[in-house]
């Protein structure tokens, strides 16, 4: 079985966040985004080019780069 | 106890929850706000009356947190630890309420007087939630008002509460967020040693809890401010050393713990924010959504974005031209007036020319050409500021900076250069990786900004938009064009610095998205005219008044048989020429550098042999004066390119100096954007001759 990542995320699909992969500045900028274990995500809308995306998340809607979003690791299989 | 300047208090707050509108609302200072995350790049500071009292507002640049390393979080972690502060505000989205109380819960840590304030009631009342501003306050045990910046509601609430907690013999003492057990034994471990060295100086349990993080690039700012390193003192380093070793054991290492303080706070937060709002319905976030997915259509979204930007291109370019010709023919009637009266009172035709001819005549020029677009697209800018479209169109044009391993936020510092460069500039404080950051600032004058918006609406409605009824949309067409040049020449450029001197990975991003605001029309006018048109203006005009002069003086003084400016474009003439244009449009350029605005009316003044400036408002005119001179449309699509592309004005020059704090940068600055433009005017020049 293959872990998913918030980057597999399809617009309009859900998930749910497992953790956030290593440290430093920008694990520290998504956990204060919300990126925390449990918190349920969902893909709002992917950038014409297929990166960025923007996810919804704790009630506000932040735009990843996929080699961003793909350091958060996801619970079980993206739903919806 | 407090006379004299008055308690200072912080507001912080997360970005875009209207920390700035509210400040503004409070203060009466103009700032400028707009929806975007990482407007306020440096902390402005008003003062607020109220009871009596005259307390000194600081507005803290917004942040998500204030453990992070950008620019902005260290600015305000600093000043909170500083103990300059008599109290706080903590600003929170009512729309997003958890978020903010996040981030409330780090400000009461480090600043026990805190009010928290409930901001955009009106925008959470739209979306159908209802705040228990109550209920929260009992469950945080500090002070909560309810606040609509935009309409002004609930700042004197706000201000009684700021009073009433600055001014309460003991600070509130708010229960504190719990940790996990093991955090909680660790902090104890470490509070008895931690009280007695600060002295107060800072909360021992906040320090307490960075230490156990260990974030070595925090502490070192912090043991530097306070002239004591923990991390070194005799008796908490053994102590610390055995604290971290006993966490690690029970699972929270240095990799866990991060992420499990900001659990600990994140669950504090969502729970007194699941106690304080009810939500009726969820239509507003919904209708977000689904103008996000037409914004961001793989096909509609693109389109949207450059049907807006010919949309208010076009309306700037129709809009601005009757109030333009009535401007400019008044101004210029009233300096015949006042060069009339001038030389009834006796003053030497010298003084006319420098005065009426010179300085009085390029003003009028520069307000009559350059207000009326101004006041139209600084308006309309400004609505798809707020209505939070700009974040939109960094995310659709994402990918190509990624292409050009940029940041994605350069894309908004692109939108701010179309008004000014040098507001473009200072914008891109809001990048946080320095390399990006450089990218962004040499790159900024790529887009042209309102100043030379003037000069290319003029060359193209002449000579290259053709007559008709279809001309306006044409010559919108064409300024799109020019405009999507300028981005495509940004991104060129990027990837090109990228490659060579500035070279490196891009850096990781994240943009916020903010909901939705319809903007209030009026407020939004009058704030554009008065923040930018008039700014904008006015720093155009200082210096166009004495520019004036001092060409007519370069067009009036002789020199060995010819005038001073003859001279200089008799010199730049072969390059000029080389470049598709002359040296009359060459010098003008040069001595253009004060403000953009001034190198039509410059080249104006010399093409006409006394040396005198003309009424501009007739267009035809205009072009008969330039196809007099050699002008064809070859001229006028190089002139175009040069004005896109050259050095940047003095203002953004010194802005870029003063940002880079680099000769060097600065120097590149200017000579990026002009070899382009050499280049680019050279190829089309002897394109041109060869088809010819």
């Amino acid at each position: 079985m293959c872990a998913y990542v918030l980057s597999d995320l399809t617009p309009g699909q859900r998930g749910k966040v497992a953790g956030v992969a290593g440290a430093g500045a920008l694990a520290r900028r998504l956990w204060d985004l919300g990126f925390l274990p449990g918190t349920p995500v969902a893909c709002t809308a992917r950038a014409p080019a297929g990166d960025p995306a923007a996810y919804l998340v704790r009630g506000a809607v932040i735009a990843l780069r996929d080699r961003d979003a793909a350091r958060v690791a996801l619970e079980g299989a993206p739903w919806g | 106890m407090k006379e004299g300047g008055g308690p200072v208090v912080a507001l912080a707050g997360n970005p875009n929850v209207g920390k700035s509108t509210l400040f503004n609302a409070l203060t009466g200072l103009r700032q400028h706000t707009g929806n975007w995350a990482g407007k306020t790049v440096e902390a402005a500071v008003g003062r607020c009356r109220h009871g009596g009292l005259d307390y000194t507002l600081v507005d803290l640049p917004g942040t998500c947190s204030l453990l992070a390393q950008t620019a902005e979080e260290r600015a305000a972690r600093t000043f909170l630890c500083s103990g300059a502060s008599a109290g706080a505000v903590a600003v929170c989205d009512a729309t997003c309420l958890e978020r903010g109380l996040d981030l409330a819960l780090q400000v009461l840590e480090l600043q026990p007087r805190t009010v928290v304030c409930v901001n955009l009631l009106d925008e959470g009342a739209r979306k159908g939630l209802r705040v228990d501003l109550e209920a929260l306050s009992r469950a945080m045990g500090v002070p909560v008002a309810g606040t609509s910046a935009g309409r002004e509601e609930g700042l004197e609430e706000l201000m009684a509460r700021v009073a009433e907690v600055v001014e309460r013999p003991e600070p509130p003492a708010p229960p504190e967020v719990r940790y996990p057990p093991a955090v909680e034994f660790a902090v104890a471990s470490l509070l008895p040693l931690l009280r007695e060295k600060l002295a107060g100086r800072l909360p021992a349990r906040w320090l307490a809890l960075r230490l156990l993080e260990g974030d070595g690039e925090l502490l070192d700012g912090l043991a530097s401010s306070l002239a004591w390193d923990p991390r070194t003192d005799g008796a908490l380093a053994p102590a610390l050393a055995k604290a971290r070793g006993e966490l690690a054991r029970s699972g929270l290492g240095p990799e866990a713990l991060g992420p499990a303080l900001a659990a600990g706070r994140r669950e504090r937060a969502e729970a007194l924010a699941g106690l304080a709002v009810q939500a009726e319905e969820t239509a507003k976030a919904d209708r977000d959504r689904r103008l996000d997915r037409v914004l961001t259509h793989r096909i509609a979204g693109p389109l949207l974005l450059l049907l807006l930007l010919a949309g208010a291109l076009w309306i700037t370019i129709q809009g601005a031209n009757w109030p333009s010709a009535w401007l400019s023919a008044g101004l210029f009637r009233l300096g015949d007036r006042l060069g009339e009266a001038l030389l009834a009172l006796g003053a030497p035709p010298w003084l006319y020319g420098i005065l009426i001819e010179g300085a009085w005549r390029v003003l009028a020029w520069v307000v009559g050409v350059m207000l009326p677009p101004m006041a139209i697209f600084f308006p309309l800018f400004t609505l798809l500021e707020d209505l939070g479209y700009l974040p939109r169109a960094a995310f659709l044009l994402d990918h190509a900076f990624q292409g050009a391993k940029a940041c994605g936020k350069q894309a908004l510092t692109m939108c701010m250069g179309l008004g000014c460069n040098a507001a473009g500039v200072t914008g891109c404080r809001i990048i946080d990786s320095p390399r990006e950051r450089l990218i962004a600032v040499l790159t900024n004058s790529l887009v042209p900004c309102n100043g030379r918006f003037p000069a290319l609406i003029a060359l193209i409605a002449l000579f290259l938009a053709g007559a008709g009824p279809w001309a306006g949309a044409r010559g919108a067409a064409l300024l799109t064009g020019t405009v999507l040049l300028g981005v495509g020449g940004t991104l060129l450029a990027s990837r090109l610095l990228s490659a060579t001197v500035l070279r490196g990975v891009p850096s990781a991003f994240t943009l916020e998205l903010p909901a939705y605001r319809l903007p209030q029309v009026g407020k939004v006018v009058v704030r554009s005219l008065l923040d930018r048109t008039l700014f904008v203006l006015g720093r155009a005009v200082a210096v166009a008044a004495p520019a004036g002069a001092v060409i007519w003086l370069c067009a009036n003084v002789t020199v060995g048989g010819a005038t001073l400016l003859s001279h200089l474009t008799a010199l730049l003439d072969p390059l000029g020429r080389l470049m598709g244009m002359d040296g009359v449009l060459l010098a003008a350029f040069v001595l253009g550098f004060p403000a953009n605005e001034l190198v039509l009316p410059l080249a104006l003044m010399a093409y006409c042999s006394a040396g005198v400036l003309r009424d501009p408002a007739d267009l035809a005119a205009l072009g008969e004066v330039l196809r007099a001179n050699g002008w064809t449309e070859v001229t006028a699509v190089c002139a175009v390119l040069f004005t896109l592309f050259h050095w940047p004005c003095s203002t953004t020059c010194l802005t870029i100096a003063r940002e880079t704090r680099s000769v060097k940068w600065t120097l590149l600055s200017i000579a990026l954007p002009t070899a382009m433009g050499m280049g680019l005017c050279i190829c089309v020049a002897a394109a041109a001759r060869l088809f010819q």
